[in-house]
């Protein structure tokens, strides 16, 4: 019980707005206007993808410039995908970045979540200092150090691999923080007893204390994942043979050659967007408590 | 059925902690770094190790075709002090961060403002508002170059149709500097927007009865009462947002940059990029990157007090 209260204090933005109790709902002209004012931004907003999406569903011709701006294509057209599909590229390059994604946010986990617990819950000599030199590095900035990271990595002969995409991105000291917090919080009264039962400290964080931190394994999860899929700086520098690049890379340095084919680049814009559009609906819950999180903490 | 839970967990601890205190010390400690090594491993050579390297190359000419490197001092960095493009690079991005962090943090908080009050498009609003976050950059450029197009694009139709830009086409190739600055508006703004929100929502809703009582209207409400209680959120936005518009490189690079809209101005990143890759004067760029770091390491420390603030 005690755990179960401080796993739902330990989530931030667990305050939801307080039912309007004792004001009237009235419909003043000010709450008119506000939600008009609301629902007309929210609109403008979402014009960049109206559009993109309107294009790509129209001929070449008819989404070349010069043409008057029509909203429904006066003709519908899959010959952008097709042409897109045809090529192939943004097939391989949507692999890679799955792939690349995927081994960052594996990693992140596992490795994060070892030290974090290790921070936490264990005493070895040297503790404070390398927790101290970690925590330092969340205020170092990636791009500062592109030019000798490079360097490093192009030794380690990991240039144009998975690996060497994959593996700069996984320090990322800030997780460590907000997971060994996380782990702070979670009463030890459980585990006490795991380990009473015998059970050794792996045993204990994978059967005791994971369960209990399933949100903030999300909320570090689909961040990695996201951050990691829009990276673009690194895998710019790191891929350059167009078979490993990622999505982001690929479609910026590849496909924003190709110019002029207004409705082949809006159909390659729109499946670019679609999978972490599928992501952020998903997970709309976590992503929007994970950024409450970090002006709330 | 809770107490039953509870009761063996804290009875055995509370009689043994000798042993457990007793032995723990020898035993845990090389485990613990067993726990911690591997990602300490990933971070001393990705991160440690090319912050050291970095420093080293900036007083040498290490160079990317692979000559052997000579120590040449503070030449690097003399040179650095010097040169007119690395400043006015540096000031584009300066440039960049003032343009663009009012309308970031202003238009985060009203809009934070209005879907407060508007809660039943809540999930619209988030949708639309923060959707355009997660699209990798290059999406948004691609998007925004179409509808930035001279003749024929969306946002010239639309100024010409409402008068607006009736004798002056957006160029985006000559106002580059402000359609990056729109499109990083469009992009970026749903994170300040869930900041704000997330911080509205924890105000109280006596603090507000308490005003109406007094007979408040509800600007002097958002003036006495919502705005100063906003205050640290406001810090965290403006610091959080000055370290991210001095980071400009992905839109500005592919936008007005790189490939087609070719220009000659450079934001900081992109002068060491050229310099270290196309220029392939590792050392030049290591002591460039240096510069870079100091700045945003001033802004990081503000941040960092902000945040110890918090803790306590």
């Amino acid at each position: 019980m005690t755990a179960m209260q401080t796993q739902t204090e330990a989530r931030p933005s667990e305050t939801e707005p307080r039912p309007p109790g004792r004001r009237r709902r009235r419909l003043t002209v000010g709450t008119a206007l506000v939600y008009f004012a609301a629902f007309f931004l929210a609109l403008l907003w979402l014009v960049p993808f109206l559009w993109a999406l309107s294009t790509s569903f129209k001929t070449e011709t008819d989404a070349s410039l010069g043409q008057p701006v029509r909203w429904i294509p006066p003709e519908w057209s899959l010959e952008g995908y097709r042409v897109l599909f045809e090529r192939g590229d943004h097939v391989t390059w949507m692999v890679n970045s799955t792939v690349v994604s995927t081994i960052v946010t594996v990693l992140t986990l596992v490795l994060c979540v070892l030290a974090a617990y290790g921070f936490s819950r264990l005493d070895f000599p040297g503790k404070k200092v390398v927790y101290a030199v970690i925590l330092a590095g969340i205020m170092v900035p990636p791009q500062a150090l592109i030019i000798p990271l490079f360097d490093v990595v192009s030794s380690l002969k990991m240039v144009d691999t998975y690996w060497g995409l994959a593996l700069p991105q996984v320090v990322a000291p800030v997780m460590i923080f907000i997971l060994k917090r996380f782990f702070d919080a979670v009463p030890r009264d459980y585990e006490e007893a795991a380990r009473l039962d015998g059970a050794g400290h792996l045993r204990t964080l994978w059967s005791v204390v994971l369960p209990l931190s399933g949100p903030i394994l999300a909320a570090v999860g689909i961040f990695t994942f996201i951050g990691s899929w829009n990276n673009f700086l690194w895998p710019l520098l790191v891929a350059n043979d167009p078979s490993i690049m990622t999505l982001p890379v690929g479609l910026g340095v590849v496909a924003g050659g190709y110019g002029l084919f207004y409705a082949q680049n809006m159909a390659a814009a729109v499946l670019g967007a679609l999978p972490l559009l599928i992501v952020f609906m998903l997970f709309q819950k976590q992503i929007v408590k994970g950024v409450a999180g970090v002006g709330l903490k | 059925m809770t107490t039953d839970t509870e009761a063996p967990a804290a009875a055995p601890t509370a009689e043994q902690p000798p042993p457990t205190a007793a032995r723990a010390p020898k035993r845990r400690s090389w485990l613990g770094l067993w726990f911690v090594l591997p990602f300490t491993a990933v971070y001393a050579v990705f991160m440690l190790w090319p912050m050291l390297l970095g420093l080293y190359y900036s007083f040498t000419d290490k160079s990317l075709t692979g000559r052997p490197v000579s120590w040449i001092g503070l030449d690097n960095w003399a040179e650095a002090f010097g040169d007119e493009k690395a400043w006015d690079s540096l000031w584009n991005t300066a440039w960049f961060t003032l343009l663009s962090t009012p309308p970031l943090v202003v238009l985060g908080l009203a809009f934070a403002l209005l879907a407060h009050r508007a809660r039943k498009l809540g999930w619209f609003l988030r949708l639309s508002f923060f959707a355009p976050f997660v699209i990798p950059v290059s999406v948004v450029t691609m998007v925004w170059v179409w509808m930035y197009q001279p003749a024929g694009g969306l946002f010239n139709h639309y100024l010409g149709e409402w008068g607006l830009g009736a004798d002056h086409l957006w160029v985006f190739q000559e106002d580059s500097m402000a359609s990056v600055v729109i499109t990083t508006v469009w992009w970026t703004l749903g994170f300040n927007f869930l900041l704000y929100l997330a911080a509205l929502q924890t105000i109280p809703a006596e603090v507000y009865e308490a005003a109406d009582i007094d007979g408040a209207n509800s600007l002097q409400k958002l003036w006495g009462i919502t705005l100063p209680l906003l205050g640290r959120t406001t810090a965290l936005v403006i610091v959080l947002q000055l370290i991210a518009s001095l980071r400009i490189f992905d839109q500005y690079y592919l936008m007005a940059g790189g490939g087609m809209n070719l220009s000659p101005e450079n934001v900081f990143i992109q002068y060491m990029y050229n310099s270290g890759f196309t220029g392939l004067r590792v050392g030049y760029a290591s002591a460039l990157s240096y510069i870079l770091f100091f700045f945003i390491l001033l802004v990081a420390l503000v941040q960092f007090r902000l945040m110890s603030r918090k803790e306590d």
